[in-house]
C-alpha cells in the first residue's frame, strides 16, 4: 500500500479533526463535573429560595468554575455545531453564513452570561 | 509535499434521506440523532437558558418575576407552555448528558465497542432520561 502519511500524507483538511474530538470530550467531562457539583448544593437540605440560590453563585469558587463552565460550552457547542453544519449543509456559502451565525450567536451569549455572573 | 488525491466515490455517498429513511433505524441510531436533535435544540434556546439564570440570580424582584412567568405566563404565552419548554430542554439536557457518558465510556474501553453493549446502553440512556424527566415533569408542573 501507498504511504499515506507524514510528507506524503493525504490531504483531506486541517488538523485531522483530532484536536476537536478532544476537546469535545474535555470539555464534556468539565461540564458533567460542574452538573455534579451544582446538583450537590440544589439538593442540599434546607428550603430553596432566592437567598440560597444566589449564594451559590455568588461564592468565588463558584464563580470561577461557572465562568470556565461557559468558557467550556462555547467550546463544546462549537464543535458540535460545526459537525452538525458540516454533514447536513452542502452548500459553502450557506455553510460559512451559518457558522458565522453561529460563532455570533455563542459568543453573544457567553457574554452574556459571564455578564450576569460577575455582577453577583 | 503532500499529496491530494482525486475523490473517489464511495458506496452510500449518494444515499439520500428518503433511501435512508427505507433502513430500520436501530435503538443506537435512535440515541445518536436524539444526541445531535438535543444539541441543538440547547443551542438554539440559549438565550432562554440565559433568561432563565439571569432573572433567577439578579435579585429578588427578577426571582420573583422569574417565578412567575412560570406560574402565570409571560409575553402573551401561557405558563404552561413556559413549562413544557423548560422539560424540553430537562429532556435534552439529560438526554444529552447520558448519551454523551455512553460515548465518553465507549472511547475508553474497548469492550465496550460491540453490538451488544451497544444497544443495551442505547436502552438505558433512553429510558433513564425519559424516566428523570417524567420525574421532574411532575415536580415542575403538580408540586
Amino acid at each position: 500500500m501507498a504511504q499515506t502519511y507524514g510528507s506524503k500524507r493525504t490531504v483531506v483538511g486541517a488538523h485531522y479533526g483530532l484536536r476537536d474530538w478532544l476537546s469535545q470530550r474535555v470539555t464534556a467531562t468539565l461540564m458533567a463535573l460542574f452538573t455534579l457539583a451544582l446538583l450537590v448544593q440544589v439538593l442540599w437540605p434546607g428550603e430553596m429560595g432566592y437567598d440560597r440560590w444566589a449564594g451559590i453563585f455568588s461564592r468565588q469558587w463558584m464563580k470561577v468554575l461557572t465562568f470556565t463552565v461557559i468558557v467550556a460550552l462555547l467550546v463544546h457547542v462549537w464543535v458540535g455545531m460545526r459537525d452538525i453544519l458540516m454533514d447536513y449543509v452542502k452548500g459553502v456559502g450557506a455553510r460559512l453564513t451559518l457558522q458565522v451565525f453561529t460563532i455570533v450567536w455563542l459568543v453573544g451569549c457567553a457574554g452574556w452570561a459571564i455578564q450576569v455572573l460577575w455582577r453577583l | 509535499m503532500a499529496n491530494t488525491t482525486a475523490r473517489k466515490s464511495r458506496p452510500g455517498e449518494n444515499m439520500r434521506l428518503v433511501d435512508a429513511l427505507g433502513y430500520r433505524l436501530p435503538l443506537a441510531g435512535l440515541v445518536s440523532i436524539l444526541h445531535r436533535g438535543s444539541g441543538l435544540l440547547m443551542f438554539v434556546l440559549l438565550p432562554f437558558i440565559i433568561w432563565m439564570f439571569d432573572t433567577s440570580v439578579t435579585s429578588e424582584i427578577t426571582y420573583g418575576q422569574f417565578t412567575s412567568v412560570f406560574a402565570h405566563g409571560a409575553w402573551g404565552i401561557p405558563g404552561f407552555l413556559i413549562k413544557l419548554v423548560a422539560l424540553a430542554l430537562i429532556w435534552a439536557y439529560l438526554h444529552h448528558l447520558i448519551a454523551g457518558l455512553r460515548h465518553l465510556w465507549m472511547d475508553m474501553s474497548h469492550a465496550a465497542v460491540s453490538k451488544e453493549f451497544g444497544q443495551t446502553s442505547a436502552i438505558v440512556t433512553l429510558v433513564v432520561s425519559v424516566v428523570l424527566t417524567l420525574a421532574l415533569g411532575a415536580k415542575l408542573f403538580f408540586f
